[in-house]
């Protein structure tokens, strides 16, 4: 197993050179440059800028100078947030994201699997339609509709929670946009569960235990649950990515300093530093949940070995 | 197995939630909402509008702004100008002390003056410093950086230089271009001397915290030479980007003021939170851009045909909400010393003459029914000036033009301009200071791509010089007004609206005054409970009026 880990960790690193390389060219082709607005700078203050951010060299030259950096732990100075470097920016925004992307997720894994094996329980009855027909409503709603209405009832018309802001990350500044990320995971992951549950409780080694004459809760708990989670770890580690990057939307609606709005400001001010930060960390994170999901399905399915 | 990992999910969810620090609150906290993040705190290094909010907080010029946004004497107490209007002559105020107790000297003035031009600094605004003498020579890199106009002749005496005797150097000099830096820690600390708390600033606030995105939180400056009248003990600043959940924070009253409203829900503000909104002239003016490089654009029959057929009044009304005013010149109302009287000759008569006084200009020029003329509008993408285009679009057909919209996201919108890659342009100026010729500049030859008609008169650029060279302001305005009247007449752009400021204002901030450069320095400003007369519903704190449950779930959809 730790083999077949440090296998997958080296075979990560030209992942993320490509990656890098196509991103950073990428980057650079796109028209306009992190100092081009409305004002045109006087040509000596625009090779005055260039000199300082390396600009002004060959790009395979700019390219080596950053792998080089990189290479010592170094993000570069962001081009747009003069004050702080990429390392300092992502340091202080990555926390904000990961705590918001995961408190979601375990809460939507949590609500969202007890939701799908109540509704697998009930085939066919009013609990399961009423528990489907709220799944169905929470992905079709997208978050930029949930978070301001939620925010306008239970913020500005209740006054109970606080409408915007991180506050440091305050309990009551966390439910809202908590909840708007975990809503559609919730119902996600209660249709996935509910539709492996099903298929799982009619298999035969779940007809044996019954036969055994065991509690329907061991049955449940016990033999079903393991084998119908599989399909959900597969679906989680991804699910996990999106919602520790793919923040974008909630950090913006609820003016939090997570790193999903440097990506999104990041390119269009093509602060090409920041960006690529961003770019190297989103990638580090999927290559890592997918390893960690390929893990756990290894544990929790005794016919998966992984060598 | 399953139990332990569900175990393991709910401990994780209560780790999550619950690792919260308790947050502390000042006695006085001003929460302002300020559009955008900083690019940096360092005078040196920023560009925005939003960042002399925070900058004029922070730090204090030679001169600096009252409530009004006039000028008034910050740094300096005192100060003289030599007869050829070139040489001032500062006293900088007595007792006057960084944040670190370091007094503030003439010496730091001639450092940041020679460290914005130091091509090593790479500051983007240095050209806002070229009246001083040799500014752009150092910049240029053909000059050492001590060779920049500005001299100490004691710690308390400072001695500036002009290249040309520019009347508009005291309204310069509030900019943030010319405000001084702590040479003793700039020198020490390099570039991360800005943007850490504790930051050595000589304002009414220092720096107490940034989190970057989030907020930045600055505490009264108690060595700050006027700190008995500054009334609030902290300004927190939010980064408002999202115009609607602003306005939801300020609703909620997580925000005292906002310095922006989205338009679109203007009539609910007014009809809901009427004393909340302030709108006021600003620097600020829209224009249509000609590219006289591309034929027919050359003939100013055509560039007039076009400027007279804009109904500036309907676009106001009908697509900005009314909130905008309608310009007939390019210098906004209200400038400093300024009497605004230059006008685009036939634009006050009723637009259905107009449009036939267009239809006979373009035929003169050789367009008509059977030979429209075709040309492409540029404009920056977004949903307002997508709606002002296709408005004008509309404007042009009604003569007979057919224009087609083409919209980019900004950086490549203002690439295209500058490099006159357009027939058409629409665009937009903010003033740096409060003065007219800092609009005239945009037709200037010498402007270079910031000319983006390629406007090139002459005569027009000899009246403009002829103004920086009069220090009457009387004969200095009348001069301008002859070089506005000029550009008004061969139209290389037609205004379309002065900007206005949207500020959005609980009743308890008090001290807060209108003004045209849309700048309100924290340390005028204080927090009150209102105390006025019981209106209907349009204190900000007030609970919702009892609309019922059916008005309540309508309010939703509105």
């Amino acid at each position: 197993m730790i083999g077949y880990v440090l296998r997958r960790l080296a075979g990560a690193i030209p992942t993320l050179f490509i990656i890098v390389a196509v991103a950073f060219f990428m980057m650079r082709a796109a028209p306009g440059g992190p100092f081009d607005g409305e004002r045109k700078l006087p040509p000596e203050i625009e090779r005055n800028i260039k000199a300082a951010y390396d600009l002004d060299k060959p790009l395979v030259t700019q390219f080596g100078l950053y792998l080089g950096r990189l290479l010592t732990g170094d993000f570069g100075p962001s081009f747009k947030n003069k004050d702080f470097s990429v390392g300092e920016l992502i340091a202080a925004g990555a926390p904000v994201s990961l705590r918001l992307g995961l408190s979601a997720i375990t809460i939507a894994a949590l609500i969202g699997m007890a939701l799908g094996i109540i509704a697998a329980l009930n085939q066919n009855r009013a609990t399961d339609f009423s528990v489907m027909s709220a799944a169905m409503i929470g992905i079709t709603i997208p978050t930029f509709v949930t978070a301001p209405l939620l925010t306008l009832l239970l913020g500005v018309y209740a006054g109970w929670l606080p409408v915007a802001t991180w506050n440091n990350g305050a309990l009551a500044n966390m439910i809202l946009p908590v909840t708007v990320l975990a809503l559609p995971q919730i119902a996600v992951i209660s249709r996935l569960t509910r539709g492996s549950m099903i298929e799982v409780l009619r298999s035969n080694f779940v007809r044996t235990a019954r036969a055994k004459g065991l509690s329907e809760f061991t049955v449940v708990t016990r033999h079903a649950l393991p084998a119908a989670l599989l399909p959900l770890v597969s679906y989680l580690g991804p699910a996990t990515a999106a919602l520790v990057t793919g923040s974008l939307v909630v950090e913006q609606i609820f003016q939090l300093p997570g790193i999903g709005r440097y990506f999104v400001l990041g390119a269009l001010n093509r602060d090409y530093t920041l960006v690529m930060g961003v770019i190297i960390l989103y990638a580090s994170l999927i290559i890592a949940l997918n390893l960690i999901a390929d893990v756990l399905y290894a544990v929790l399915d005794p016919k998966v070995r992984l060598a | 197995m399953i139990q332990r990992l569900l175990l393991a999910f709910a401990l994780a969810a209560f780790a999550l939630v619950s690792a919260a620090p308790p947050h502390a609150l000042a006695m006085s906290e001003l929460k302002r909402g300020n559009t955008s993040e900083p690019d940096s705190l360092d005078p040196h290094k920023v560009t925005g509008q939003w960042e002399n909010n925070l900058i004029v907080d922070l730090f204090v010029g030679l001169m600096t702004f009252d409530a009004k946004g006039e000028p008034i004497p910050g740094a300096a107490e005192s100060y003289t100008v030599s007869d050829d209007g070139l040489t001032y002559t500062f006293t900088i105020r007595e007792g006057h002390v960084w944040s670190d107790g370091v007094p503030v000297t003439a010496d730091d003035f001639v450092y940041a003056l020679r460290r914005i031009n130091d091509p090593k600094t790479a500051a983007q605004y240095a050209s806002l410093t070229f009246a001083v003498k040799n500014a752009e020579a150092v910049n240029a890199g053909e000059m050492a950086p001590d060779a920049v106009g500005a001299r100490a002749i004691d710690p308390r005496t400072l001695e500036i230089t002009l290249a040309y005797p520019a009347p508009y150097f005291l309204q310069l000099l509030t900019h943030y271009t010319m405000y001084p830096v702590p040479k003793h820690i700039v020198e020490a600390e390099g570039k991360d001397w800005s943007g850490r708390p504790g930051m050595v600033s000589n304002g009414p606030y220092t720096l107490d915290e940034w989190v970057p995105n989030d907020h930045i939180r600055l505490v009264k400056n108690p060595l700050f030479y006027d700190a008995a009248n500054v009334a609030l003990d902290a300004v927190s600043y939010f980064p408002t980007t999202d115009g609607e959940a602003a306005l939801k924070q300020f609703r909620a009253s997580e925000l005292d003021l906002n310095n922006d409203l989205p338009i679109s829900q203007l009539e609910w503000l007014r009809d809901n939170l009427p004393d909340a909104v302030r709108i006021h002239p600003f620097m600020l003016t829209t224009y249509v851009v000609f590219n006289l490089r591309h034929p027919p654009f050359d003939d100013v029959r055509v560039r007039r045909a076009l400027t007279l057929a804009i109904d500036r009044d309907l676009l106001n009304y009908a697509v900005l909400k009314g909130i905008q005013v309608p310009a007939m010149a390019l210098v906004p109302p209200g400038i400093h010393a300024y009497p605004g009287t230059a006008r685009i000759q036939g634009a006050e008569a009723e637009i259905t003459e107009r449009r036939e006084t267009a239809r006979a200009l373009l035929a003169e020029a050789g367009f008509g029914p059977d030979k429209p003329l075709r040309a492409n509008i540029l404009f920056s993408n977004t949903a307002d000036n997508r709606r002002i285009v296709v408005a004008l679009q509309d404007m042009w057909r009604k003569i007979g033009v057919i224009a087609e919209p083409q919209g980019s996201e900004s950086r490549i919108h203002y690439t295209n301009l500058r490099t006159g890659n357009f027939d058409i342009g629409w665009a937009g100026w903010i003033a740096d200071y409060n003065d007219a010729r800092n609009f005239l500049f945009l037709a200037e030859t010498r402007s270079g791509q910031m000319n983006y008609a390629g406007y090139s008169n002459p005569a027009f650029d000899a009246l403009v010089a002829e103004g920086d060279r009069t220090s009457d302001p009387v004969a200095r305005g009348a001069i301008l007004t002859r070089a506005e009247q000029m550009l008004l007449d061969d139209l290389p752009m037609a205004p379309v609206y002065f900007g206005t400021s949207r500020n959005l204002l609980h009743m308890t901030v008090r001290g807060w005054v209108d003004n045209v450069v849309d700048i309100h320095p924290t340390r005028f400003l204080d927090l009150k409970p209102w105390t006025g007369p019981e209106r209907e519903d349009t204190s900000p704190d007030a609970p919702p009026k009892e609309v019922g449950w059916w008005g309540w779930f309508m309010s939703f959809f509105q």
